[in-house]
């Protein structure tokens, strides 16, 4: 059964703002799952909503098959983790861990049995006394992680909980919070702007845009299988080849260029589609000899990505991005050859932008 | 280039100032000059009159004398100076301190919850009443208090001289409703300035308004309130407003300390009394603000 249930959920602000369109999602028990989109796309209004923060326009919501849509969030049994930790400047981390116990009245000594264990999870037993301004950003993020881990809640909702820490740290963080979701078995709702925390963390994820949920699936499917263009341009750390296209013969005609259809689309792709070709830079190689499936044209710009560099040609008008090994890469003004691999290539149609 | 960086970092550095010691001297010294003419001069003047006795007429205007610490020591046995500390301490306990400042943290935090609209329309009328003159202030309260056409009596259908029978509250009344507005927009930009996440973090535990109220939001406001509550002190004890609705009457019922030393030096033209009681004045609000400045400074270690 699914843990979280969100039932053609909509909210509409004063104003007129669409956040949130007739979503609907389902997230299962034990679940580590990223909502991530561009900014304004209505991730975080979806997290507020879950957590009762924000009230929907209308829509259903349940945890654990019960409807929670008008509950208060303190009767909801979840925790939040926030952008800007949320820690309270005038009581020490002890008392910021302790506060929402005490607020459901705890007796002290399970009060402090839970501080004890939370504390020592996270490794920050020796900051009890100290108050927040005294400690690094990484150790307030993880006393707000503390704080939210006492209270042992059935759900966590983390609101961009690492984008304030710096780049290295950020990395430890991803690993230690991937870790202790594991080990606490607790279904967990991240939001995120960041593709690659979300894809390095979650089980699931969700991209959405305008409101709307333009694809559910495991991080594999987003990089391997975007589901439509806006996906597809989204998701990945170097721009998707999205180029635009007409089906003709058995073949994707592209300019002078030409590629076989992908395998996913051979039987559903029809002479005269409008279509979008899309593969990764990652999946196009440099060749020795120009030929069918292959575009040549004369190097723009090449990146160094570390292990290889990206490559950028210009074949008769059409920037194509391929990327070569590091050591081999060509210089600009070369003639190249790129190589699409012809397992990864993707097909969408132009009008419905969904893959075919 | 180098060098130019390194000469701008130690420019703005404290202590060596862009300007030069004396192109910032000469950029003071205007304003200095009439902080010194119009404020520290006449401060230290009072002080020294305070120490003679010094009259607008009579012999003593002609040739005071220095007649020491006598003036201080009159006024400590003198009932009516006493009376009238009394008086002032009950002018400020209840106009600033129950009156302002409670009065203007309720507004502040009912307003809070509603919609931004209603808000500033609230906030516009209340400044209102904070930024008409006293005078005119001071004659709607009389038209607002009197007997026999008053407002007052008749919202309330009753007959009753408010400034006869109830000066001490009616000057109270006009206070709070003159000065609550300051109180409020000081408390609305402390709550404003609270991260909405450290109430929400506090309403995802379950906690009810009155819990955020006590634990987060009075404690986060703590220094503007300890700065409001010093502020609106001072303010009220050197506030001589009320002497446009009763002038101190009836019978001395309202004669707070800064009307008490108007009547000494301007219609009893004893300058030196007057300047004394100016200058007990100065010290307890000396007295005041530093004790208000340990408590905050002890909030923030």
């Amino acid at each position: 059964m699914s843990f979280v249930s969100i039932e053609k959920i909509t909210k509409v602000f004063p104003g007129g703002v669409r956040a949130l369109d007739e979503l609907d999602l389902e997230i299962q028990d034990g679940e580590f799952f990223a909502l991530l989109g561009p900014s304004g796309c209505g991730k975080t209004t979806l997290l507020r909503t879950l957590g009762g923060l924000e009230s929907s326009t209308s829509g259903k919501i349940s945890f654990e098959g019960k409807d929670v849509t008008f509950l208060t969030p303190g009767a909801r049994n979840i925790a939040m983790v926030f952008q800007d930790y949320a820690l309270y400047p005038h009581m020490n981390v002890l008392e910021n861990i302790s506060y929402p116990l005490k607020v459901r009245k705890f007796s002290k000594e399970e009060i402090d049995k839970r501080v004890k264990q939370a504390s020592e999870a996270l490794s920050i037993e020796m900051l009890l006394d100290r108050k927040p301004g005294q400690i690094s950003g990484g150790q307030q993020q993880r006393v707000a992680v503390a704080r939210a881990m006492a209270c042992t809640p059935s759900l966590y909702l983390f609101d961009e909980p690492l984008s304030n820490l710096d780049a290295r740290l950020r990395l430890e963080a991803r690993t230690f919070l991937k870790q202790l979701q594991r080990e606490l078995g607790v279904t967990t709702i991240l939001v995120t702007h960041d593709q690659s925390e979300a894809l390095a963390l979650a089980d699931r994820m969700a991209v959405m845009d305008k409101g709307r949920i333009k694809q559910v699936g495991s991080p594999a499917e987003f990089f391997h299988k975007p589901a439509n263009i806006f996906v597809a341009s989204f998701i990945g750390s170097t721009p998707m080849n999205l180029l635009d296209g007409v089906v003709n013969d058995g073949k994707v005609v592209i300019g002078s260029m030409s590629f076989d259809i992908p395998a996913h689309a051979q039987n559903t792709a029809r002479t005269g589609d409008k279509v979008v070709f899309g593969v990764r830079p990652e999946y196009v190689s440099l060749t020795s000899s120009p030929g069918s499936g292959i575009a040549s044209g004369v190097v723009k710009v090449t990146e160094n990505l570390g292990t290889h560099y990206l490559v950028t040609a210009d074949c008769n008008g059409i920037l194509v991005r391929g990327t070569a090994p590091d050591g081999s890469e060509p210089h600009m003004g070369d003639t190249v050859h790129l190589k699409p691999e012809s397992v990864r290539t993707l097909l969408y149609n132009k009008t419905s932008e969904d893959l075919y | 280039m180098k060098s130019k960086t390194v000469k701008g970092s130690r420019a703005a550095r404290p202590g060596n100032s862009v300007l030069g010691k004396g192109a910032a001297t000469a950029f003071l010294s205007p304003s200095l000059l009439f902080i010194g003419v119009f404020l520290l001069v006449p401060a230290f003047w009072t002080l020294f009159l305070g120490l003679t006795d010094y009259k607008l007429v009579g012999i003593e205007a002609l040739n005071p004398s220095f007649i020491g610490l006598d003036n201080f020591a009159k006024a400590l046995q003198d009932p009516q100076f006493l009376s009238s500390l009394k008086l002032t301490i009950v002018y400020v306990l209840g106009s600033a301190i129950f009156g302002q400042a409670l009065l203007g943290f309720i507004l502040a935090w009912v307003l809070n919850e509603l919609s931004p609209r209603v808000r500033s329309a609230v906030e516009l009328i209340v400044i209102f009443s904070w930024i008409v003159p006293g005078s005119v202030v001071a004659f709607l309260w009389f038209a607002f208090y009197n007997k026999e056409e008053g407002t007052l009596n008749a919202i309330l259908g009753v007959n009753i001289d408010w400034l006869l029978d109830y000066p001490m509250l009616s000057i109270i009344i006009f206070n709070i409703w003159r000065g609550t507005a300051f109180s409020m927009l000081l408390f609305s930009a402390a709550i404003a300035s609270i991260p909405k996440s450290h109430i929400e973090v506090a309403r995802v535990a379950g906690a009810s308004k009155m819990q955020q109220l006590r634990n987060i939001v009075l404690p986060s406001a703590r220094s503007y309130i300890l700065t409001n509550l010093l502020l609106i002190t001072l303010w009220t004890f050197n506030d001589f407003g009320p002497y446009l609705l009763t002038g101190g009457g009836p019978g001395g019922q309202t004669q707070i300390l800064p009307i008490f030393i108007y009547d000494s030096a301007l219609r009893y033209l004893d300058f030196g009394y007057g300047s004394a009681i100016a200058a007990i004045m100065l010290l307890l609000n000396l007295i005041l603000s530093l004790i208000v400045l340990r408590m905050s400074k002890k909030g923030k270690k």
